[in-house]
């Protein structure tokens, strides 16, 4: 009797469900649009001619252009302004300078705005190479590319007068104070591991928070890389002051590289011309320009 | 007479369970080819490899299970902490909010102003008010640790919603409850105590849950405050390595802690469903 008012799944409707999935997610699927291109061909030359490395042959975003990524707002002494096309500071005249390197005029260099996490993230990127003080290790280095180092900057530590890390003359004396850094930093990975406070580090989502914070007392110093620790102690804390910079882990300070996305087509051009700039001296003239005498700071120890 | 179930109904029984287990066949057969397809879509995409290989690196999230635990664990106090101060400010506000009687205006009119402002703000925006603001007053035993202050940011924000569904609890108590106990002799206070609130903290008690569970991921945005959570503990890594597993280790780690909460508020609804309707499904 029951069997009267079954109503039958029908099969064919499953079938027909799962053929509309199939379709939906096929739609879905994203195109790489990056993985056609054959890095090799234009590459294949030796770089360091620069005949392979113009404009004519440079695949880049946009042809004939190249464009270039900072997070914003980017600060001094690395960009004055929060503007990088005024190509005033460090990066953004090493930027120009690179550009013009590869053959790009200034009118043929685009900027755009790139946060920290969009600019290491596996997908297409949205520039042609990255300057945003990158410290360039291993294991990033899987990640994404990196040009040649164009900077080699130190880690100092920055307080105010009246905290009690001013009076600090080594390493041992900052241990037991709260000692704070940016997140994703070098800066962070200096105050880990080479002060390693005993109360573990204080970890900021920016160096604002972090110069708030030490203005406030709730930290007692900040680590920054040198020549960020010698601008905000000059021109943005009041009472600032640098105890120190970090005696290296070693490597000789943390080399800045340019970042590109991963086996981009441009490497290999990007970093001989930066190869070229430090070879013929100008990146040492920029930073002669934009960046104070870091040897001035005491070597913690 | 026999007493047990006619034929009719066995049968009825029969084809009851024959169409439970059609209906389980059926769920499970289009759940398993819908997987299926998700899965040869995902790892088919030209950028699955590095997909695979940005979020999820076996060896990383190795490394990064110590840290981001530790971090879960400074979730968890401040989550017990915090709700434990939301549940009792939440409902001292509600009660405030409605107390009856011209004399009491002031009080709730600094409660409903507390409650439009907190619930307004975001939360992002009153942990940075209170975890800098606070310490740039430079009051003496004012604290200045980002686990004390971010717990209260997280509390007064909370407490606001948990007083509007404590409140909303309160107001789903019929009046003739309220009648009856006041002609049974009973003050303002024993009535609350004894009939308004056992019945409004039930009838609450699952949106109370799904708050509970809000909170959890919420405390962790603690973390602007220099509090090393797990998602903080997940981000220095992504720093480091420029690889996004530690992230999406926190967040099986989050769902771990959401999971027993959801079946808890289930329970609770499942429970109060029955009591109200008294067996009358």
């Amino acid at each position: 009797m029951p069997t009267t008012i079954r109503p039958s799944l029908s099969s064919a409707a499953v079938a027909g469900l799962a053929a509309l999935l199939a379709v939906t997610l096929a739609a879905c699927a994203p195109e790489d649009d990056t993985g056609g291109t054959t890095p090799g061909v234009s590459g294949s030359a030796d770089p360091s001619d620069g005949g392979d490395c113009g404009p004519e042959n440079l695949e880049t975003l946009e042809e004939g252009m190249l464009t270039i990524a900072t997070d914003q707002p980017a600060y001094e002494p690395w960009m004055v302004e929060d503007d990088p096309t005024n190509g005033q500071g460090f990066e953004a005249a090493v930027a120009y300078a690179v550009a013009g390197q590869l053959g790009y005029a200034d009118d043929a260099v685009t900027w755009t705005r790139v946060p920290f996490n969009a600019a290491i993230q596996p997908g297409p990127k949205e520039f042609d190479f990255d300057i945003n003080q990158f410290t360039i290790n291993s294991r990033r280095a899987k990640a994404v590319d990196f040009s040649s180092p164009y900077y080699t900057a130190s880690q100092a530590v920055v307080t105010t007068g009246t905290s009690p890390a001013a009076t600090a003359t080594s390493i041992a004396d900052l241990q037991g104070l709260r000692i704070g850094a940016q997140v994703a930093t070098t800066s962070l990975d200096a105050v880990t591991e080479v002060i390693a406070p005993t109360g573990g580090p204080a970890v900021f989502n920016t160096n604002d928070d972090a110069k708030l914070a030490l203005e406030n007392g709730q930290v007692d110093a900040i680590v920054v890389d040198l020549p960020t620790a010698f601008f905000i102690t000059s021109a943005e804390l009041t009472d600032g002051k640098i105890v120190g910079q970090l005696a290296d882990t070693g490597s000789g300070g943390d080399e800045f590289g340019l970042l590109l996305d991963k086996d981009s087509p441009l490497t290999e051009c990007v970093s001989s011309a930066v190869d070229a700039l430090t070879k013929d001296g100008t990146l040492a003239d920029l930073e002669a320009e934009w960046l104070a005498d870091v040897a001035s700071a005491p070597v913690l120890e | 007479m026999t007493t047990g179930p006619s034929a009719v109904e066995l049968d009825r029984r029969a084809y009851r369970r024959s169409r439970a287990r059609r209906s389980t066949l059926g769920a499970l057969a289009s759940t398993l080819v819908f997987a299926l397809l998700a899965y040869l879509t995902i790892t088919n995409a030209p950028g699955w490899p590095r997909v695979r290989a940005t979020f999820f690196d076996l060896e990383i999230a190795r490394e990064s299970v110590r840290p981001v635990l530790a971090g879960l664990w400074v979730n968890l106090q401040v989550l017990l902490i915090g709700a434990a101060l939301v549940a009792v400010l939440g409902l001292g506000i509600a009660l405030l909010r409605t107390l009856r009687g011209p004399i009491f205006t002031p009080l709730r009119i600094v409660s409903t102003i507390y409650v439009d402002i907190f619930r307004g703000i975001p939360l992002i925006v009153v942990l940075y008010l209170v975890g800098f603001g606070v310490p740039a007053l430079r009051l003496e035993g004012v604290p200045t640790s980002g686990f004390v202050l971010g717990t209260a940011a997280v509390v007064l924000t909370y407490s606001a919603y948990v007083a509007e569904v404590f409140r909303a609890g309160i107001e789903s108590v019929h009046p003739s409850q309220v009648a009856a106990a006041r002609s049974l002799g009973l003050s303002h206070r024993q009535t609350t105590r004894l009939v308004v609130l056992p019945q409004a903290v039930r009838t609450v008690t699952p949106p109370l849950l799904n708050d509970f569970v809000a909170l959890q991921k919420d405390v962790g945005l603690i973390s602007v405050l220099t509090v090393t959570d797990a998602v903080r503990a997940s981000q220095i890594i992504v720093g480091q390595t420029f690889n996004f597993t530690p992230y999406v280790l926190a967040g099986l780690l989050f769902v771990l802690l959401a999971v027993p909460s959801a079946r808890l508020a289930d329970h609770f609804t499942v429970r109060a469903l029955r009591r109200q309707q008294g067996g009358s499904r």
